[in-house]
């Protein structure tokens, strides 16, 4: 199960400058486990106690986790994920 | 109502217009609140006034004073345009990869302008803005981030104004950038119609945007309460240019880039209740007209060239 996940500048440094890599899982605490074991350091960045950091948002086919689940959240085959770093709009 | 003793009292009151050819069918209705109405051409005309008016009340902004404020454009062109008509000097901090047209209207208004690094977009702005604060304590910021008026003036304002314009309203849909529409509207429907789902459409930006130097430099408004809102979605430039395009062509309704994204996730509820099979009322936000982004060349040629000029700028 192949799920694309993009990646913000800032984190390139755990894909060796890769943009967007592959990875697997049917919830995202699962795929981010499966980062993790390509991508040593990642996992840590991304999640604080447990729970996402603050200013980190992951969106599945554009849809912010948060309101679908959460680390709970349920991935298909061929979506899409995104982590981007919470910035202010207005 | 339409006459009004000043422009500033003619703030609100915008019309609701519906949407025949984009709505899915007669069940599934699709309506769009024109905020570009509003006196300078935006939604922040509320917010704008409302914390003008509060700043004023409680003694903070007094006459002849300095208002210092961090915006993408909107905020700061309706705070200039209040400032202008109540004696008051403005300064604001603007990302540089913001259209040429605001910063014309900004300094048409009178304010001054103070130039934040793009990389960073809006968090620069902030981050400036606060240090300037720091080095003129004597200067104003309301601070649209963080200020309840900013929410308080959807609250009182557009969230009563729809649920007298549509009473069957379903769904709310608008932008998240302070997330003070959002807030506002959302706790106006939570006492009044707690069905109503609240839906935030989030610009994504190309990558210079979320150049931060750390992950901690990340940046959540003081203003924003995630159980007020439903569901959220990250709209790329992309999906924005397509869909203010169609808003034009199919409805005549010539918006801003933001409106895309907003109609863009507006379309997407409207699509999940006719798979459903439900009954739904979608109202979404026209939060200004296109004017101010002509020169980003989102409005010509492909979406393709579209997509790729508006790279690294602050579309919304």
């Amino acid at each position: 199960m192949a799920i694309e996940v993009r990646i913000p500048t800032i984190l390139r440094t755990y894909t060796d400058g890769a943009k967007a890599v592959e990875a697997e899982g049917a919830t995202l605490t699962a795929l981010i486990d499966d980062l993790e074991g390509n991508h040593p350091g990642i996992k840590e960045r991304l999640i604080d106690n447990g729970d996402l950091r603050r200013f980190v948002n992951v969106y599945i086919n554009d849809e912010d986790v948060r309101f679908i689940g959460g680390l709970d959240a349920e991935l298909a085959d061929g979506d899409q994920v995104v982590v981007l770093p919470a910035v202010a709009g207005g | 109502m339409t006459r009004f003793d000043s422009l500033l009292e003619s703030v609100g009151g915008t019309p609701l217009i519906g949407l025949p050819r984009l709505s899915p069918s007669p069940d599934v209705r699709i309506w769009a609140k024109l905020e570009d109405r509003n006196p300078t051409g935006s939604i922040k005309d509320r917010p704008a006034l409302k914390m003008i008016e509060q700043a004023e009340k409680d003694g903070t902004l007094r006459p002849g004073a300095t208002i210092l404020e961090p915006t993408s454009g909107n905020t700061g062109i309706s705070l200039a345009m209040a400032a202008k008509l109540k004696g008051y000097r403005i300064v604001c901090v603007m990302p540089e990869n913001t259209s040429e047209e605001r910063r014309q209207l900004l300094r048409m208004w009178g304010a001054e302008i103070v130039s934040s690094p793009a990389a960073g977009g809006s968090n620069e702005a902030v981050r400036v803005a606060k240090k300037i604060a720091g080095e003129h304590p004597d200067w104003v910021m309301l601070y649209q981030y963080g200020n309840e008026a900013n929410a308080l003036s959807h609250e009182e304002g557009t969230g009563p104004e729809l649920l007298a314009d549509l009473p069957e309203i379903t769904h709310f849909v608008a932008g998240l950038g302070t997330t003070g529409t959002l807030m506002g509207v959302s706790r106006f429907f939570r006492k009044t119609k707690p069905d109503v789902r609240i839906v935030a459409a989030e610009p994504r930006y190309g990558e210079l945007v979320y150049g931060l130097r750390n992950l901690d430099e990340g940046f959540v408004p003081e203003l924003y309460d995630a159980t007020l809102i439903d569901s959220r979605f990250s709209v790329g430039p992309r999906d924005a240019v397509r869909r203010v395009r169609e808003l034009l062509e199919l409805e005549g309704i010539f918006a801003g880039i933001s409106t895309g994204a907003i109609l863009h996730a507006a379309l997407g509820q409207a699509a999940k209740a006719v798979k459903a099979g439900e009954k739904a009322d979608i109202a979404f936000v026209v939060a200004d007209g296109g004017w101010k982004y002509l020169s980003t060349g989102a409005y010509e040629g492909t979406v393709d060239e579209a997509e790729d000029r508006l790279d690294g700028q602050l579309w919304a």
